[in-house]
């Protein structure tokens, strides 16, 4: 049976069918292999032998490698899906079942491992790291590879004993759709014979048979017991090869452990693995069609290592050989295919088998999904014709550090010219995607028909472009890089045209529809100069529709996908027309039957109107335009910015050499502000009129779009025309101006400045202090204020009043134009912590949506004030951050000291009063640090003029006299799961680090799983059928430690309250936790109204407010703090305007009845308890029994 | 005394039905209103129009922000943006049928003609005993006829009557040229039941906030006498069972209505204002009037007052429906 699938589903598929027990943890870009297996459990769809596979998400993927070795020492067959990061955090075990010779299959999207930055994308360097565990590692090559070798690995690991890793790379293979053939169940069932299952559990741990396994050994026994595995691993590549023939018999597919392919007397060989090969063989297959001799050697059996089978199947002929790395080993001689194949031809030299040692290079490619082309290829091949081929190439890139890169024609184009080549360019908002994976899907149930789609994304979370690479021909597919000559181009978003080069990519005389909001008559003329010029010289045939418009029109506004499809099939002519839209009606009636009527006629309306909408468009002569692109970045920008950061925000990033980029991954901060991404139509504009001065709206922009400075009137000499200005509300200033300015370009049109907007227009209530309205025809204006605003003065810190929401909007945000999703709930509390202490701040991030919105390139938002200082951001890793963020916390305390210490032995040459004010200077109030850096600042001075070891030590650490704030940020992925150990850990240690949880309740970034913050009766990826465990009350655990300050926060319910909580928090002198409800896209809420869900949350009591302060324990208070008022709304009128909770109402009425009647019970019960403990007193508490206390 | 009835083919232990109101969103309201001694009870009412709001609301949120991202590609379980559908209501239905031993019917406001069926056809399913069509149509657009008003409510009628074998009664307004044409046309064409009338809730405009709102009135007591007046009249010119509703406050509202011809006597207003228990009130006054005035069932007194079907020929003849309206006032009610 054919299907269309992706790389991912294609192994799962496999897994899931031939295993009794999944343990999963999500990490990119395997998540939905564990998604896919956690649905069709909870479908109760069987496996092959009809039971239905138990599937339990774990903590970590540490915590899922201990279960899945439990789970294979119980018996079971047992598998698990992971990627990079994943894969190392399953090492320990690894070994383990290894050296148990347990059977097992674990499937990896292999991906990158984060170095100088981490990296989601695909490449060999995860299982690179595990090739030394004993498992067996078996490489696909493509989506049907997955497929079959997921099996091949399953069959040979029980009949073996040897445990098999089977990876594909991640992205380029996990998530590429393409046609191809499914295995049945019989087939399955064939190559995966029951006795080896029972033989399996035979050897399982079992109180009735009982043994000891994992024992402790000594010298005497454990060098010999390791080798007793030795004949097994032998064993392993002929078993492969009899379980491929076997697939091959079943199936008519042929693999070996490894495949040549090319000329039978080949000279120039390149030996590859993963799915660079497919392109290696196309290309090779061209150049010997143009007389070359070459061929590929494909490596699918890397450990353990085929080598007999790999020098069997090498041409005698071969003179020379590049092998190909996905990977990189700083330091090593090869990376690790290259040094194997060099070992076993030298071996096979030696032995007198080969009479001629070919010469063998080795070379890197792909690293983090960097594309591999036919171009690339052939450079390759090119190299190795010359004298000296160089050692240690890379492909791909230009080196100019080290000189190591191939020169390549990036234009060599080798695809059948009956291959259909088609580019989309997306909004992510827009259904592009959606729409394109549907139309392979209708093309790729053609009969006749073969299909791929591979699809590239955005490395901002809103307002994103996407970018569809499509497909269609009579032959499969095999084409594992993007397409360079497309004969169709979309263009989905109109104004994107002035930012991505699209036409780049089209092929002389291909198709490009436009989807443009101008008439037909103006559409030319809307073009710039460089586009039509393209238009021309590529003889292109231009369309455009307003698809917009009628995508409005039927009800779908923003989604126009269905339009755009509709209009591919009409003028793409890969479907004669008539038997196209009725394939699109069809496939309409499909993918939107399940919603409902009112979708499926709004999509039907869409095709319809397509059809009338659409408009071929005269392309004249000669360009008319004069308009030129705008700049990617201001001139005034710094260099780096310029000349690194500007290219990748234009797409060029590509073409960025070795030299450009840092070498330990350190990059400046700030550079989101030079990306002016105009995403909104839509954008805050401030209404003075009505304007009370409150600052709500600037203290919940997620973006840090709205700011307000105050300042005297005689500032206002040379303001432009349109600048706007109010008396500043305040007594005793009469001649201060208010501004409150919006920046337009950054505004992600999210609103919830408007919701928050206390100040209503009188008779009309739609209207506010701060509104909507389009941005196009602001935009010159409020560049120009904006500008004008910049020059203003600052608020003095020390006159600002931190303790009142009003006083915050004077504070400048050391974080900004994020690329957060639009309306996002966690970003404000990560302004507001810059705001309050970002001059002093460092952030231990954890892996996640804050790390990707706080540290994705090309620009991040974490920024620096007018004297240069701000935060200082790291991320380490997911399952470290609470660890990382104390080693900040040690590194300064001992810094601290040993500045005091110096200082002191400085006392008499630097002043004493100086020292010893500076010793005893109490650093809580922002006066205070004030005063402190006046301080500091005068010491390094007097230290100018001083030579000699004390003072040199004294000036590399006199920045630590000034307190610094250290404040550990991560979701609850992190907080309640991964990092949980590390966290309590952190808590415990009674050192002075905040820790801020943005508790979304779900694991945002990976795309929704449960985590432990899901609350009981909500809805989640793994837990489809509604969590029925409640969530844990972190707050609570911490506050059994009675040394951590704890609070628990939800700025939409109590902005003030949130204040207080951070202010506290920063200046307890011990751990403190802040838990912070967060609204989420996953939450399924109208973002705009993510506020209001914020108070629902607090009023239906499922997130009280609290404040737990160990200071006023020891000062004979009570310590708890309940700032919420008791539960005046039913959960019910909370949890039900979230699609999260209304899925389970929806699909499961009674289930939902019960957890909501259950949930309500717990609101009620966890109530009454801080109700009780709000008024117990001191001594009821645990004391805070550091000494120093 | 017995009060039992007669309603659409149903046997009730007295006359008095809850009709759709809040009360009956819970299995446990439908119980109140059982225990407080109600003949029958209408669930509120399932809205074909609502449930497609929220399923394409849904569809969108599901959406949000999906295919932009790579780690991304989704937030939910591919299912999460199913439509809803009358899920909900069908368990309710379900469980509040099983839960009493009154009958409790199932009441409909569907948009599209599948809508309709569907819908009408699960209640069936899930244990409605009957169903009653709410059709609550404001012809907003001055174009349409009112021809093609009556048509719809009959098509409506008659494709739902094709598919269910449960009673179907229609629910309709008052506002046609002719009621009682079309309360004829309604009877000839299957429908097993009328109820007279649907109220409907006309937004109101808040002078302050210069905004329209949308309220809920309760029903009043004068606003009982168009039903009744059209009960009157089409008592024993109708097969289909009589339904009054609307302006019940106190027993003698109900007694009224008997009177009148009505087979059963719907409150909602009554019950939310004095909770479901005052079912019992509303029937213990019942029956101590049918005691004093003498009266052992409740057969004997229905349609004591209505108009005779004579009177409404010979009248039709002479002055159509106004003058009988005005003699059968001056007659009957005494008044003019």
């Amino acid at each position: 049976m054919r299907a269309t699938i992706d790389g991912n589903e294609a192994a799962v598929s496999v897994a899931y069918r031939l295993n009794e027990v999944c343990c999963i943890y999500p990490i990119t870009p395997s998540s939905p292999m564990a998604e896919l297996a956690d649905e069709w459990a909870s479908h109760r769809q069987p496996n092959v032998w009809g039971s239905v596979p138990s599937v339990m998400e774990m903590q970590s993927e540490g915590g899922a490698a201990g279960a899945l070795h439990g789970a294979l020492q119980g018996g079971a067959l047992a598998t698990t899906f992971t990627s990079s990061q994943g894969l190392l955090l399953m090492i320990p075990n690894m070994y383990k079942i290894a050296g148990e010779l347990t059977p097992v299959v674990v499937h990896v999207a292999a991906r990158s491992l984060a170095a100088q930055g981490l990296s989601i994308f695909g490449d060999h360097s995860d299982v690179m790291a595990m090739r030394q565990t004993g498992f067996a590692m078996l490489a696909s090559a493509s989506v049907q590879e997955a497929h079959d070798l997921a099996l091949v690995a399953q069959a040979v690991t029980l009949r073996t004993r040897v445990p098999f890793v089977h990876f594909f790379d991640g992205f380029r293979t996990s998530h590429e759709l393409n046609t191809i053939e499914l295995l049945s169940d019989d087939d399955l069932r064939a190559l995966v014979p029951e006795e080896l299952i029972r033989a399996h559990r035979g050897r399982a741990l079992s109180p009735d048979r009982p043994f000891i396994r994992g024992t402790a050994q000594n010298p005497d026994v454990y060098f010999q017991a390791r080798e007793t595995v030795t004949p097994f691993y032998a064993r392993t590549p002929g078993v492969v090869e009899d379980a491929m023939a076997q697939l091959a018999e079943r199936t008519g597919r042929r693999y070996h452990v490894v495949d040549y392919a090319g000329h039978p007397e080949a000279e120039r060989v390149v030996i590859v693995m993963g799915s660079a090969a497919e392109t290696v063989r196309e290309t090779v297959a061209y150049l010997n069609e143009r007389g070359e001799r070459v061929g590929v050697l494909q490596v699918r059996l890397f450990r353990p290592f085929p080598a007999r089978a790999l020098v069997e199947a090498l041409p005698a002929s071969v003179r020379r050989i590049a092998v190909l790395d996905r990977t990189k080993e700083p330091g090593a001689s090869g990376e690790p295919l290259f040094l194997d194949v060099v070992a076993t031809l030298a071996e096979s030299h030696a032995d007198g088998e080969r009479a001629v040692m070919p010469l063998v290079v080795g070379g890197r490619y792909g690293l983090s999904s960097k594309e591999f082309t036919p171009g690339m290829a052939a450079g390759v091949f090119a190299e190795m014709e010359r004298q000296r081929p160089r050692r240690g190439f890379t492909i791909g890139i230009d080196d100019d550090v080290s000189g190591s890169s191939l020169p390549f024609d990036a234009s060599l184009d080798i695809e059948p010219p009956g291959t259909v080549r088609a580019v989309f360019y997306g909004l992510g908002s827009d259904g592009t995607v959606g729409a394109n994976k549907n139309t392979i899907k209708i093309l790729g149930s053609e009969e006749r028909l073969h299909a791929q789609g591979y699809f590239v994304y955005d490395s901002k979370k809103s307002g994103s472009q996407t970018v569809s690479h499509l497909r269609f021909g009579s032959q499969p597919i095999r084409a594992p890089y993007l397409v360079q000559q497309a004969s169709f181009v979309g263009c989905h978003h109109f104004a994107s045209l002035d930012r991505v080069d699209m036409l780049g990519r089209a092929a002389t005389g291909a198709t490009l529809l436009l989807d443009c909001p101008h008439p037909p008559e103006a559409v030319w003329d809307a073009l710039s100069r460089p586009v039509q010029e393209q238009i021309i010289a590529k003889r292109i045939n231009l369309y455009a529709i307003d698809a917009g418009r009628i995508a409005r029109e039927v009800g779908l506004a923003g989604r126009t996908n269905t339009v755009l499809q509709t209009c591919f099939f009409a003028i793409s002519g890969v479907l004669p027309r008539e038997e196209a839209i009725a394939r699109v009606k069809a496939a309409i009636a499909k993918s939107y039957g399940r919603r409902g009527v009112e979708v499926v006629e709004r999509n039907e309306a869409a095709v319809e109107r397509a059809l009338e909408g659409l408009n071929r468009i005269e392309v004249p002569d000669r360009v008319t335009a004069t308009r030129e692109l705008p700049p990617v970045v201001p001139a005034d920008a710094p260099e780096f910015v310029r000349s690194v950061t500007a290219a990748m925000i234009a797409g060029r990033g590509d073409q960025l050499p070795v030299s450009a980029l840092p070498v330990d991954g350190t990059y400046p901060s700030g550079t989101a502000a030079y990306e002016k991404r105009n995403m909104s139509e839509l954008v805050a504009v401030w209404d003075q009129d009505l304007c009370i001065q409150c600052g709500n709206c600037s203290f919940v922009c997620p973006h840090s779009v709205i700011r307000s400075r105050y300042y005297d009137k005689s500032w206002l000499a040379g303001a432009p025309t349109p600048f706007r200005s109010i008396p500043l509300e305040a007594r005793g200033l009469p001649d201060t101006r208010y501004t409150l300015q919006v920046y337009i370009e950054d505004c992600t049109g999210c609103a919830l400045c408007v919701e928050v907007c206390p100040a209503l227009a009188p008779g009309e209530p739609a209207r506010k202090a701060i509104n909507l309205a389009p941005r196009e025809p602001l935009v010159a204006a409020e560049r120009d204020n904006i500008a004008f605003f910049e020059t203003l003065p600052l608020a003095d810190r020390s006159r600002v009043d931190f303790g009142t929401v009003r006083g915050t909007q004077f504070l400048e945000p050391l974080f900004e134009f994020s690329g957060a999703c639009t309306g996002c709930g966690e970003t404000p509390y990560i302004k507001l912590l810059s705001q309050l202490f970002g001059d002093r701040l460092m952030v231990a991030n954890a892996t996640g949506c804050s790390s990707i919105y706080g540290g994705n390139l090309p620009t991040t938002p974490w920024t620096t004030d007018a004297e240069g200082r701000g935060p200082a951001w790291s991320n380490s890793l997911f399952e470290d951050n609470a660890e990382f963020g104390l080693g900040f916390r040690l590194s300064a305390d001992q810094h601290a000291e040993l500045a005091r210490k110096r200082l002191t032995e400085l006392r008499d040459v630097l002043g004493t009063e100086l020292v010893d004010d500076i010793l005893i200077a109490p650093q809580l109030r922002e006066s205070e640090l004030r005063a402190q850096r006046e301080r500091v600042a005068e010491v390094k001075r007097r230290l100018e003029s001083l030579d000699g070891p004390t003072a040199t030590d004294l000036r590399s650490v006199a920045d630590h006299l000034v307190r610094r704030s250290v404040w550990i940020v991560g979701g609850d992925g992190w907080a309640y799961d991964i990092d949980s150990g590390g966290l309590d850990h952190v808590l415990a240690s009674g050192r002075n680090v905040n820790v801020l949880v943005l508790d979304t309740e779900v694991y945002s970034n990976t795309g929704g799983q449960m985590s432990k913050a899901t609350p009981l009766g909500a809805v989640a990826k793994f837990a489809a059928a509604g969590k029925t465990v409640p969530k844990k009350d972190l707050p609570l655990q911490a506050i059994a430690y009675g040394s951590v300050y704890v609070a628990q926060v939800a700025m939409g319910a109590d902005p003030q309250q949130t204040l207080t909580a951070f202010r506290e928090a920063e200046a307890y002198d011990g751990p403190s936790l802040v838990v912070a409800y967060s609204h989420c896209i996953a939450h399924g809420i109208e973002m705009r109204d993510g506020l209001d869900q914020q108070y629902r949350a607090v009023a239906s009591g499922h997130w009280p407010l609290l404040r737990y302060d160990p200071v006023v324990r020891a000062d004979g208070g009570n310590p708890f703090l309940l700032d919420s008022p008791r539960p005046r709304i039913p959960l019910s009128d909370y949890i039900y305007r979230e699609l999260r909770y209304r899925v389970l109402a929806n699909t499961n009425p009674a289930e939902a009845e019960r957890l909501l009647g259950l949930a309500q019970q717990a609101v009620e019960q966890r109530w009454k308890l801080y109700e009780e403990m709000a008024g117990r007193g001191a001594p009821r508490f645990p004391a805070d029994a550091r000494k120093d206390h | 005394m017995d009060l039992s009835t007669d309603y659409m083919g149903l046997r009730l232990r007295n006359p008095l039905v809850a009709s759709p109101s809040p009360l009956s969103q819970t299995v446990a309201g439908v119980q109140r209103l059982a225990d407080a001694g109600i003949g029958a009870v209408v669930l509120f009412s399932l809205f074909e129009e609502q449930l497609r709001r929220e399923a394409a609301q849904n569809a969108r949120l599901a959406d949000a922000g999906t295919e932009s991202f790579a780690e991304s590609l989704s937030y939910f379980p591919t299912d999460a943006d199913t439509e809803v559908g009358p899920t909900r209501y069908l368990r309710l239905l379900e469980r509040a049928a099983a839960a009493v031993e009154v009958p409790v019917l199932g009441s409909l406001n569907g948009v599209t003609a599948g809508g309709w069926v569907d819908y009408a056809r699960a209640m069936q399913d899930c244990g409605a005993a009957a169903i009653e069509l709410n059709i609550y149509l404001v012809p907003g657009d001055p174009h349409v006829s009112g021809r093609d008003v009556e048509q719809r409510h009959l098509d409506i009628l008659t494709r739902v009557k094709a598919a269910v074998t449960v009673p179907v009664a229609v629910k309709l307004s008052p506002y046609f040229s002719s009621t009682g044409e079309m309360a004829l046309r309604l009877d000839e064409a299957g429908a097993d039941g009328l109820v007279l009338f649907n109220r409907f809730l006309q937004p109101d405009i808040d002078p302050e906030t210069l905004a329209v709102v949308s309220t809920v009135d309760l029903s009043s007591p004068a606003e009982a006498r168009l039903p009744r007046t059209w009960i009157s009249i089409l008592h024993r010119r109708v097969r289909a069972a009589l339904a009054a509703t609307t302006g019940v406050e106190g027993p003698d509202d109900v007694v009224k209505f008997l009177l009148a011809g009505a087979d059963v006597v719907m409150t909602a207003s009554a019950l939310l204002r004095h909770g479901p228990e005052y079912a019992a009130e509303l029937l213990a006054g019942l029956s101590s009037w049918m005691e004093r005035k003498g009266f052992a069932t409740v057969a004997e007194l229905r349609g004591m007052l209505s108009v005779p079907p004579d009177t409404d020929e010979s009248a039709h003849e002479r002055a159509g429906y106004v003058s009988v309206l005005r003699a059968a006032n001056s007659s009957v009610y005494g008044q003019s």
